[in-house]
């Protein structure tokens, strides 16, 4: 383990001009006017990224995740703090931005290897690869601009991820290509996990982190609120977006409804595989609503293996004390601990009403030969 | 997946890496050396300027060479036929000049805006900013050259043989040349970001300056009497693309007249040609000491440029 990202004391801020006065003739007639104000998009960020892991940056829009970034990949000077940088650094931040639309896709290749800070040597070596990889062959000697938009994405990323870096950034580019596509790049960022890179991952979907990140790194605000294993940084995530969403809240709604505790019959969270279980999900209300009812099972790895609601039908709930009963026929789970989160939602479902992480821990034990992570009760014969 | 990354499986140790850092404010030498590192980009990005200027054009490079020549005709019309300024052989004078000219002008002209233009670039890649100034500045040096052989060819043509015996101060002059240009090129690159006016004024200022030099006219025959009956000759002077044109006239031009290559005088001791007073009538170590003392100003020019530089790029995501 080496550590290859080490941020210290990081801060930016920016003046932001209410009135914009760019031109010679604006500043001599307004020396003075226009206000500013200095607003600050990270606050004293400090942590370190190793070589073999791979660490997503978390935050809604406007945390400062992208400005961090950026100041990683040395684009934006930070007004304090340092980062230190070992290794080649590749960044996705915004594919194809080296471009010249007049130069041919192979020109543009050691450009752009070029704009990376690779030799032309390497992307000799690596140019049937980036190729290969970016599908595009036949067009390899066409002039840039007769691309179409997916083309000049796929080159793009062929070249930053055969170009050999010893850490990659990643800037929600995954939202790009066709899924075929898509699923080439999260494989390409596997083989990088699995040869020992670093990653850094940013995004605002706590599912992509889940399925790729070992940590999680948590923005708001401008302020690192969390810095942990994946899961735990997500479940501060959202109790911290949840927070906000209530303190932002004008109608009271959101601070009316809370989510008290989940309790079992038994009063015990152990089961076996296979069976069935009952859950009380204890809500107080302050008023009337009815809204849709989402619960979700994870692994402790954080790997979504479920997520299911009312199918239609909402809960109502009145002032006082509510009661919202799930019944599980049969859990078919291996041998773990799984958490469970549950949640009200509006009827839409685009607004999270009441959430709570981690609301109980289910153990399930397992006797039977199945590996992974439910069964399926495969038989095996010869025919 | 190739079977090249397989091999890659074993990956190298970053153990012995040293950091880089990444702070508010680098060091200048921390910014040359980056530079430096960067080398190769440079030379892409000279490649590609070039390339892209005449990709779509019928007659490609060879605009870099008809377009000067054309200047060069255009004002051989004007100022020796119809203006009749009398400066003997004025093809080869204003050849001279206009090399040094077309360098300064065309890295100026296209340097100023180009952080602006390149903005996509600027706001997502990493790269040191003032590498784009200096590709500007880098394809402007290559036209250069081939103007130089333009003008050698035509010196052959013409049967001139230029003073060689001052051939060995054009690289110093030349340097000096790139520095100053570059030190102008990379300031005007970064305050167009926040003036962006900048862009239209630099092509008045251009202008300007293109008169201010001694390109059409001769400094010694036209400017020299009058700037010295005021004692204001050194104001002349504050203008480096002066000494660096006065330098290549001398190498190239002098030799012409047949006077020169005949009849020489005394001054300081030295023998000189008489140049029919068309460039000052300095001995060689006169031109020598100017150009030393010019290509450090200009060595300093430039790293006080990159100074500067460093300070403005810390808010050109803001203003971009």
């Amino acid at each position: 383990m080496t550590t290859v990202i080490k941020v210290e004391g990081i801060s930016k801020t920016f003046n932001i001009h209410h009135e914009r006065h760019q031109s010679l003739k604006e500043r001599m007639l307004h020396p003075r006017s226009g206000s500013t104000e200095s607003f600050n998009a990270l606050n004293d960020i400090n942590f370190t990224v190793d070589t073999n892991e791979t660490v997503g940056l978390v935050g809604h829009n406007g945390s400062g995740k992208s400005t961090l970034l950026k100041c990683i990949c040395g684009v934006l000077q930070p007004t304090s703090g340092q980062i230190h940088i070992r290794g080649s650094l590749a960044a996705l931040l915004e594919l194809g931005a080296g471009f010249q639309p007049e130069l041919s896709g192979r020109d543009n290749v050691f450009l752009y290897g070029a704009m990376l800070g690779f030799s032309k040597k390497m992307v000799e070596g690596i140019f049937d690869d980036v190729v290969d990889f970016s599908e595009i062959e036949n067009f390899i000697d066409t002039q840039v601009k007769f691309y179409s938009s997916g083309m000049y994405v796929r080159l793009a990323f062929a070249v930053a991820v055969n170009v050999d870096p010893d850490i990659l950034v990643v800037d929600e580019v995954l939202a790009v290509g066709d899924e075929r596509f898509q699923a080439k790049c999260i494989d390409r960022i596997r083989s990088f996990q699995d040869e020992g890179r670093s990653i850094l991952f940013v995004t605002h979907n706590a599912d992509q982190v889940r399925a790729i990140c070992d940590r999680a790194i948590v923005l708001d605000g401008g302020h690192m609120i969390a810095d942990g294993p994946t899961h735990d940084s997500l479940r501060i995530f959202r109790e911290h977006l949840m927070d906000s969403a209530v303190e932002h809240d004008r109608s009271g709604l959101l601070a009316s409804i809370s989510i008290d505790s989940i309790t079992t019959p038994s009063g015990s969270f152990d089961v076996r595989s296979g069976a069935g279980m009952h859950f009380d999900v204890n809500i107080t209300s302050q008023g009337a609503y009815s809204g849709n009812f989402v619960m979700e099972i994870f692994t402790r790895k954080g790997l979504l293996i479920s997520r299911s609601d009312a199918k239609g039908s909402p809960v109502n709930l009145t002032p006082g004390k509510n009661c919202i009963g799930i019944d599980l026929e049969q859990i078919p789970l291996l041998d773990g601990i799984y958490d469970v989160n549950v949640g009200v939602v509006d009827p839409r479902g685009n607004t999270v009403i009441a959430w709570r992480e981690q609301a109980a821990s289910i153990q399930v034990t397992y006797d039977g030969r199945e590996g992974g992570l439910v069964e399926l009760g495969a038989a095996i014969r010869q025919q | 997946m190739s079977e090249g990354s397989s091999a890659r499986v074993d990956r190298r140790s970053l153990e012995s890496d040293a950091f880089r850092v990444v702070s508010a404010r680098d060091s200048l030498f921390t910014r040359l050396r980056n530079l430096w590192n960067r080398r190769e980009l440079l030379s892409s990005l000279i490649r590609s300027d070039i390339r892209i200027k005449y990709k779509n054009s019928a007659l490609g490079i060879v605009w870099s060479m008809l377009t000067p020549s054309l200047f060069l005709a255009i004002y051989w019309l004007v100022f020796a036929k119809f203006l009749k300024n009398g400066i003997p052989d004025f093809v080869t004078y204003l050849f001279a000049g206009m090399i040094v000219w077309n360098m300064f002008n065309t890295s100026l002209s296209t340097a100023t805006g180009v952080i602006v233009v390149r903005s996509g670039l600027v706001k997502k890649v990493s790269f040191p900013r003032e590498i784009l100034a200096l590709a500007n500045v880098g394809a402007a040096t290559f036209y250069f050259f081939i103007q130089l052989c333009v003008f050698g060819l035509y010196l052959v043509v013409v049967q001139h043989s230029p003073d060689y015996a001052y051939f060995w101060l054009l690289p110093i002059a030349f340097l000096a040349l790139y520095f100053f240009t570059a030190a102008l090129a990379i300031l005007m690159s970064a305050i167009t970001v926040y003036m962006r006016d900048m862009e239209h004024f630099i092509l008045i200022i251009l202008q300007l300056w293109f008169f201010l030099s001694p390109v059409v006219y001769s400094y010694e025959h036209s400017i020299a009497p009058q700037l010295h009956a005021h004692g204001l000759a050194w104001l002349y002077f504050l203008n480096p693309i002066t000494l660096i044109m006065l330098t290549f006239q001398r190498a190239f031009y002098v030799a012409t007249t047949a006077a020169s290559t005949t009849q020489t005088m005394i001054v300081h001791g030295h023998a000189v040609p008489i140049i029919l007073k068309i460039l000052p009538s300095w001995p060689m170590s006169t031109y020598c000491y100017l150009d030393l003392a010019l290509l450090g100003i200009t060595v300093l020019l430039f790293l006080l440029a990159e100074v500067l530089f460093g300070r403005l790029q810390g808010n050109f995501e803001s203003e971009l």
